[in-house]
């Protein structure tokens, strides 16, 4: 019954904010691949994996007052940045209580660029293939980002890291 | 000549009430549409449970990705044709892709992945690079085609305007999917000038764009999608339908879990139940042994299990109430326990539906690099996003539209409100 709207104001509150529906939405995807319960549907989209589904979710919850939007100018383009409000941090306490790992997680992704976890989602959107695979098919998708192979290296450093905090 | 190159002997044609008729000269679609996997869409309906609302709406898969590769194939070979945008060596790869995108899509889609936490997406892929007769014939191509046509449904071609074709914010899959759907439902509002926007469509370096002076017919097109979302596909009976069909599955598989002796071995869905599905399965499974099964289990010991069957196949749908979350929130938990109190499962028998539970989306220009939006080309060559230039799209996108409901059996509480005071109580609380 709302669980999964109460999962997602409750991530916001442990972030405290998120800066950029772009980084919310890797945040999610890196939090489910990393197998805490997030339910949300990801495709593949020109710049990586996306959920319309948590698009609208957060549009309820805005509308529902248990999150603030807030935006700002960039001059090319938008920026939104979303935090928890009272009234929702009192609805998330109706949901299951969160895993003791998932603020340490949140954390370390919220330190990250979008760029960066622009990376490392379509890193993981294709980790059921080799790494030599995994690389060629973000370098074909995300051809404009020009990644280096330092970031490549970086990004799977992170994903290791990520994957320890979350079974810590 | 080559497979790839080889034509019919003479144009066949497909009658179609969208788009009057679907040409196929190329002998390998005609191969593919052959294919026991392409033709077990006939059997997997385009809007699930949308037809126990409008019940025109029984289409199919099968008319849906005809329909989507027809109108590629529009665009390739009187629209793209010749431009230096667009290279020729790609006709094949996107009409078959076209043809092919929903080609993993299972029973009642939409419920069956969430339930099951599947990706059709992913199906698709599996059924064009397995042991499969759709894998053969594109095989027959070249050995790395079935691959090519796959990255493109996957979204990770390296021709990223093949892509865009199929999988973009105006593409052939929504237009076709519009248009259909209100033909088959009756409803006026999902009608827009198709010829308009493929005679405007520009191939450009990675993406279709629209040049500016097809702007209105795009706002057709955009209005058509806003209105279909809250008309038909966020219809709340087609909702009630959809929740006990997801309650259905639920219950089967609780049931399989716990060792419940059925009287009918649920073959086809062991292997769903437990998460250990060969292709062969998915591809075995369309809507006609869902609802051989539904039946079957009407006559389920099973309480639960056989109510939610007779509900779903004679259409005794749940009733709904609106519902502010906000204000509301805590109406949920004060239900779950007047349910559990009355001995009605809640688990079953009360659901809160959102409009976030159904991701169709309808046009949003989004954040920078959150996704791709619809771009007009200027008479100077420059792009701009559509809702800059357009007040109508602008007005849409810029404005939020959310809905809540709370799902229940109605039939049940007032038929027992005499003599169970709880249900006289749940009726007056959910009904507010």
């Amino acid at each position: 019954m709302l669980a999964e709207h109460a999962k997602i104001v409750q991530m916001i509150s442990l972030a405290d904010e998120v800066n950029g529906r772009k980084k919310l939405q890797k945040m999610v995807y890196i939090l489910k691949k990393m197998e805490f319960p997030f339910v949300e549907k990801y495709e593949l989209h020109m710049y990586g994996p996306y959920s319309e589904e948590l698009t609208l979710r957060i549009e309820e919850l805005c509308e529902m007052g248990f999150l603030d939007e807030t935006c700002t100018d960039k001059g090319s383009y938008v920026q939104y940045t979303y935090h928890a409000t009272e009234d929702g941090l009192k609805f998330s306490e109706t949901g299951d209580t969160p895993l003791a790992s998932l603020a340490p997680c949140i954390n370390k992704l919220n330190k990250q660029s979008s760029r960066f976890l622009e990376l490392v989602s379509t890193l993981l959107y294709f980790d059921h293939l080799e790494r030599s695979e995994q690389i060629e098919k973000v370098r074909i998708v995300k051809n404009k980002l020009n990644f280096s192979d330092e970031e490549m290296d970086t990004a799977f450093a992170f994903i290791a890291e990520m994957a320890a905090c979350a079974v810590a | 000549m080559s497979y790839e190159h080889e034509k019919l002997a003479e144009e066949k044609v497909f009658k179609d009430p969208v788009h009057r008729y679907i040409h196929v000269r190329d002998r390998v679609i005609w191969d593919v549409i052959d294919t026991r996997e392409f033709q077990r869409l006939r059997r997997i309906r385009q809007l699930g449970t949308t037809y126990l609302v409008f019940h025109g709406a029984e289409h199919s898969r099968f008319q849906h990705s005809l329909g989507v590769y027809e109108i590629v194939r529009r665009i390739i070979d009187s629209g793209f044709g010749g431009r230096p945008e667009w290279n020729e060596d790609e006709r094949l790869v996107a009409l078959c892709a076209a043809l092919l995108h929903d080609l993993g899509h299972g029973p009642f889609s939409h419920a069956f992945e969430k339930v099951f936490d599947l990706d059709h997406e992913k199906f698709t892929q599996a059924i064009l690079l397995g042991d499969t007769e759709v894998n053969a014939v594109l095989r027959r191509v070249s050995p790395e085609f079935p691959q090519r046509v796959a990255d493109v449904v996957g979204k990770t071609y390296k021709d990223k305007l093949v892509i865009s074709l199929i999988s973009s914010q105006i593409d052939a899959d929504r237009m076709d999917y519009l248009q259909r759907d209100a033909y088959y439902t009756g409803v006026q509002y999902g009608h827009f000038d198709m010829e308009r926007i493929l005679r405007v469509m520009r191939p450009a370096e990675e993406q279709v764009v629209i040049k500016s002076s097809g702007m209105h017919a795009v706002e057709d097109y955009i209005m058509s999608r806003y209105q279909m979302y809250w008309q038909v596909y966020f219809h709340p009976v087609s909702r009630s339908a959809e929740v006990i069909l997801i309650k259905i599955l639920h219950r089967a598989k609780a049931l399989y879990k716990d060792g419940y002796a059925f009287q009918q071995d649920p073959a086809p869905f062991r292997s769903f139940f437990d998460k250990t599905i060969t292709l062969e399965d998915y591809i075995s499974l369309d809507e006609g042994v869902l609802f051989t099964y539904f039946q079957l289990w009407m006559k389920e010991q099973d309480p639960i299990l056989s109510d939610l069957c007779r509900r779903f196949i004679n259409r005794k749908l749940f009733q709904y109430a609106e519902f502010d979350p906000a204000k509301e929130y805590r109406k949920i938990g004060k239900l779950d326990s007047l349910f559990k109190e009355a001995g009605i499962d809640p688990e079953y028998y009360l659901v809160t539906d959102s409009s976030s539970d159904l991701p169709y989306d309808f046009y949003r220009p989004g954040e920078e690099n959150e996704r791709v939006p619809i771009y007009l080309q200027l008479p100077n060559g420059e792009l701009s996003e559509l809702s800059r230039s357009s007040d109508i799209v602008d007005a849409i996108s810029g404005k939020r539209r959310t809905d809540h409901k709370i799902y229940f059996p109605e039939d049940i509480l007032e038929a027992g409100q005499e003599d169970n005071p709880l249900y006289k109580e749940i009726l007056q609380l959910v009904r507010g």
